[in-house]
């Protein structure tokens, strides 16, 4: 009994420690989320919540502009639904990160704050995903985003733009940290990573393709990639450690 | 107004509850398909790439110091630093960077 108690501490506390930076990042881009907010006609108690229960960067700048524009209910759910349409992928993966002896309701609360910071944590563990290490992180990286928006909503540009700039590739230093060291040990990965690259800057540049929004061309190039993969190197079958 | 800001972020927060957690919930045995299981285990992998390159290179002012914090960031974690290291370097080389371009 005492030594899972500790266990379970020292995976908080983990998920703590690996939150932090999260949550500084968050709080730096939630403040910018606040002043499209605050465009849209939104207060601080609103920029909160909306935070607070919607966990999503570009679904929230989305939403927001469906407010502004006086959407129907419709509109606002069919646009959320694409927007964050790769949260879907990533639940898929996410589901196979649980130990079958894990309770049900964890699934019901991880799966509350699958953005993709945490999702990166959650895939970096090695092994079965422990729950409470999710909690650790959420109960930094939560906080962080709901008071950046409400801050960013009541106070406008207060952060140094120099600041703000420094801050906002942290989040994809996180990215790098998650896929190098994988790419190093696979050279499967490692070639499919390089190829995520360039596809990512191919259909951002190229005609016709560039058109297309960020949230779908990373589903797209995610389902193509993943699948060439998939059909090209399929994994061994060996157990449950994928 | 057509409708309460209250209610638009009530259905912002049931899609996207609903998108997050509707295969959490339904897919909860190991899936056995070796297509699938392979499928998924290279879905994060390709996902963060495509989210990080080239967004990192246009999310700071200037296209040089993102371009130099993904080379620092990729350097770092080539050499097993750990995420928190490598998120604050990333973010030290673009504040750097920017003082001296």
């Amino acid at each position: 009994m005492n030594t899972e108690h500790n266990a379970s501490g020292q995976q908080l506390l983990r998920g703590m420690r690996d939150g932090l930076p999260i949550a500084l990042g968050y709080f730096a881009v939630a403040f910018t989320l606040g002043i499209a907010a605050r465009n849209a006609g939104l207060g601080p108690l609103h920029g909160l919540v909306s935070s607070l229960l919607v966990n999503a960067s570009a679904g929230q700048y989305a939403g927001y502009a469906m407010i502004a524009a006086d959407a129907t209910l419709w509109e606002m759910a069919a646009m959320i639904l694409v927007a964050n349409a790769r949260y879907f992928l990533m639940s898929c993966a996410l589901s196979q990160k649980f130990s079958p002896e894990t309770p049900f309701y964890h699934r019901l609360l991880v799966g509350f704050d699958v953005t993709d910071e945490l999702f990166g944590l959650a895939i970096a563990q090695e092994g079965w995903l422990p729950p409470v290490y999710m909690y650790g992180a959420m109960m930094l990286a939560m906080p962080g985003w709901a008071s950046g928006t409400a801050l960013g909503i009541a106070a406008g540009s207060v952060l140094p733009a120099r600041l703000v700039s420094a801050l906002s590739v942290a989040i994809y230093g996180m990215f790098i940290a998650v896929i190098i060291p994988p790419a190093r040990k696979d050279r499967i990965v490692g070639v499919f990573v390089a190829l995520s690259f360039l596809f990512s800057w191919l259909f951002s540049v190229l005609p016709l393709v560039r058109d297309i929004s960020e949230g779908l061309r990373t589903i797209l190039l995610t389902v193509l990639l993943a699948s060439a993969a998939a059909v090209l190197f399929p994994v061994k079958d060996e157990g449950a450690d994928a | 107004m057509r409708h309460s800001i209250w209610t638009y972020i009530l259905v912002m927060a049931l899609v996207s509850y609903a998108i997050r957690v509707t295969p959490l919930t339904l897919i909860r045995r190991q899936i056995t398909n070796r297509f699938l299981r392979s499928f998924l285990y290279y879905v994060p992998y390709v996902t963060l790439a495509v989210m990080t390159f080239p967004a990192i290179v246009t999310a700071a002012r200037s296209p040089w110091a993102g371009g130099a914090a993904l080379l620092v960031g990729v350097a770092l974690a080539w050499c097993g630093q750990s995420l928190f290291t490598v998120a604050s370097a990333c973010c030290l080389t673009v504040f750097a960077l920017e003082l001296v371009l």
